[in-house]
């Protein structure tokens, strides 16, 4: 009996029948981003005339609302907030993360399941339950209004997600390969620095991409914990700094959305392989 | 050699010796697996732990920004159950997570079929449909602000040039069942790639050969997805669900940036209502009573995950 032999007429309107269905998916998952990039072009006359048609850029592309940006606002700054956070509190996380992730994985001792299920729990936690407690521990600690409350903060989400991560990696790496370093005379410490990291790289890597993006993109913390204009994130200073008094200057704003997306979507194209991988990972906020 | 190592060691000066016995101790395997743990340990303790003891205290005393407040028992989960627009955030939140968790599961699962079948530019594909859920969600919010305003909404203009509506449109953000379906589709729009990627990696997973089975024993397309596709997605469906409830029910970002709640308390969630009272509003006690209702749900479905991951 032959299965899954098809005619050629039927191969292609199933293939028609495919496209015709992503299409849509494509579309609605695209055109936000495609409004957004075509509004900071246009120049306000056109944006806020209703019979111009707003998919186009009709009357001339414009960079004024760039210039303001970059000229008139802190959004430079907020830029520069935006990674240093993001790189320290990636880091920071990223080496508790692996220290952790290999004891739980790996090594044998009293009560590394309940550790483990404590690090569970932790990573299902959304941030929005503690916020309101943690923004009263970022003053005392004296780091209110900072960027350190949230390099301070961050791991918090970043840790239990990296450790998570990181402990699947580590799971699947021979046993034999560490016992080998071990029984040639390696401590422990160097076991797991120059044997298990290097192969437990793709994690690494995917660990520090979701690390960075889920800092670059945190909203909830970043708008809580800093008020100060100058000490505001990217997302943040967009989103709440470009509104003037009550009124949406659309043009700045989806300028603004768009350079702070960038170094994301730079970084997106780069590795997207990893972001698939580490979504698939089954351990990803959704 | 254990002989000779002491012999060695009796040799050498105090100071090494007191080092090798510190290394003999560390590289034993408890000591070393705490050692390691230590860190991130105290980072979930100390950051954690101890803030959500804080909410509970939070939410039992009066206590109110920059004063340090008194026991005062229940009285803010009262005053909270009491509250006109907190029924109506509950009532928002099971509307709002019911519908876009449903929406999400279901075109998840429409659109991994479609990515699983032979396709052109299928990384390209993938690519873009993942976009959505990578870039800073506060920001795309905003272009959905600018998609949805109330005089230049480009979803209104194409809608009356189709003739599906007549001019001016629905003012979306500012009539209440208008503004949470445009709520629950930023959401679904920013959530359908989560649930697409790792409903196809599921996909992926299952042999070809029980589609073949199913199709000799005569069921047809819909029969092989009834019989085959669904039984064997359910680990991968009843993980991404839970996930996504958690996630959608605790959303802050979304309703914060595109309606702050409103119109009249329409769209609010717990995380901005929880937001608006505790901090807008210095009312710390009450704020924290308010997002504490989360908790319950969230240890429901923790407990659920738990018990189904120690049966794997």
């Amino acid at each position: 009996m032959q299965v899954g032999v098809r005619s050629r007429a039927e191969k292609i309107r199933s293939a028609a029948f495919g496209y015709a269905n992503v299409v849509p998916f494509v579309f609605f998952a695209l055109f936000p981003f495609y409004y957004m990039v075509i509004t900071s072009l246009k120049n306000d006359a056109e944006l806020y005339d209703l019979k111009s048609v707003p998919f186009l850029i009709q009357t001339g592309v414009i960079t004024d609302h760039y210039r303001y940006l970059f000229g008139k606002t802190e959004f430079f700054t907020w830029m520069k907030n935006s990674l240093i956070i993001s790189v320290v509190a990636t880091s920071v996380s990223l080496v508790i993360a692996i220290l952790a992730g290999y004891s739980l994985a790996r090594l044998r001792f009293r009560g590394v399941s309940s550790f483990g299920t404590a690090v569970f729990i932790t990573y299902l936690v959304p941030p929005t339950l503690l916020f309101l407690p943690l923004s009263q521990v970022v003053v005392w600690l004296g780091l209110s209004d900072t960027i350190w409350s949230l390099i301070v903060t961050y791991p918090t989400f970043l840790v239990p997600f990296s450790t998570w991560l990181l402990m699947g990696y580590f799971r699947t790496i021979p046993r034999e390969v560490e016992e080998c370093a071990l029984v040639d005379g390696a401590s422990r410490i160097q076991t797991l620095l120059r044997i298990v990291l290097p192969m437990a790289l793709p994690g690494i890597v995917c660990c520090t991409l979701f690390g960075f993006t889920l800092t670059w993109n945190e909203f909830t913390y970043a708008l809580t914990f800093v008020s100060q204009t100058a000490n505001k994130t990217a997302v943040v200073g967009v989103t709440a700094d470009l509104i003037r008094g009550d009124i949406y200057y659309w043009g700045s704003l989806m300028a603004g959305a768009v350079v702070a997306s960038l170094p994301i979507v730079i970084v997106y194209v780069w590795f997207l392989d990893y972001y698939v991988s580490g979504l698939t990972a089954g351990a990803v906020k959704g | 050699m254990a002989v000779g190592q002491r012999v060695l060691e009796a040799t050498s000066v105090r100071r090494p010796r007191r080092l090798a016995r510190v290394r003999v101790w560390w590289e034993q395997e408890h000591v070393f697996g705490y050692g390691l743990i230590l860190p991130a340990l105290l980072l979930i303790v100390g950051l954690v732990a101890y803030p959500f003891g804080m909410a509970i205290y939070f939410s039992l005393s009066d206590y109110w920004v920059g004063s340090p407040g008194r026991f005062i028992g229940l009285q803010n989960f009262r005053d909270v159950l009491g509250n006109e627009i907190f029924r109506q955030t509950v009532q928002n939140s099971f509307v709002f997570a019911g519908i876009a968790v449903a929406l999400k599961t279901v075109l998840g699962i429409w659109l991994a079929m479609l990515l699983f079948r032979p396709l052109r530019f299928k990384r390209l594909v993938r690519a873009a449909v993942l976009l959505p859920w990578v870039i800073p969600t506060a920001l795309s919010t905003l272009a959905w602000g600018w998609m949805f305003d109330s005089l230049y909404s480009v979803v209104n203009w194409t809608a009356i040039h189709l003739g599906i509506v007549s001019p001016p449109g629905p003012n979306w953000l500012g009539m209440p069942a208008y503004a949470m379906t445009a709520v629950i589709t930023v959401n679904v729009w920013r959530g359908l790639p989560f649930f697409a990627i790792t409903v196809l990696a599921g996909l992926v997973s299952i042999p070809r050969e029980y589609y073949e089975a199913a199709e000799v024993d005569g069921a047809g397309s819909w029969g092989g997805f009834r019989h085959v596709t669904l039984p064997l997605l359910k680990p991968v469906l009843a993980v991404v669900v839970l996930f996504s409830t958690i996630f959608t029910f605790s959303d802050f970002n979304i309703v914060q940036v595109l309606t702050r709640g409103g119109p009249v308390n329409t769209t609010h969630l717990f995380a901005t209502l929880a937001y608006q009272v505790g901090l807008s509003g210095g009312n710390l006690g009450q704020g924290a009573a308010i997002s504490l209702f989360l908790f319950p749900m969230l240890a429901a479905i923790v407990f659920v995950q738990l018990r189904y991951i120690r049966r794997e």
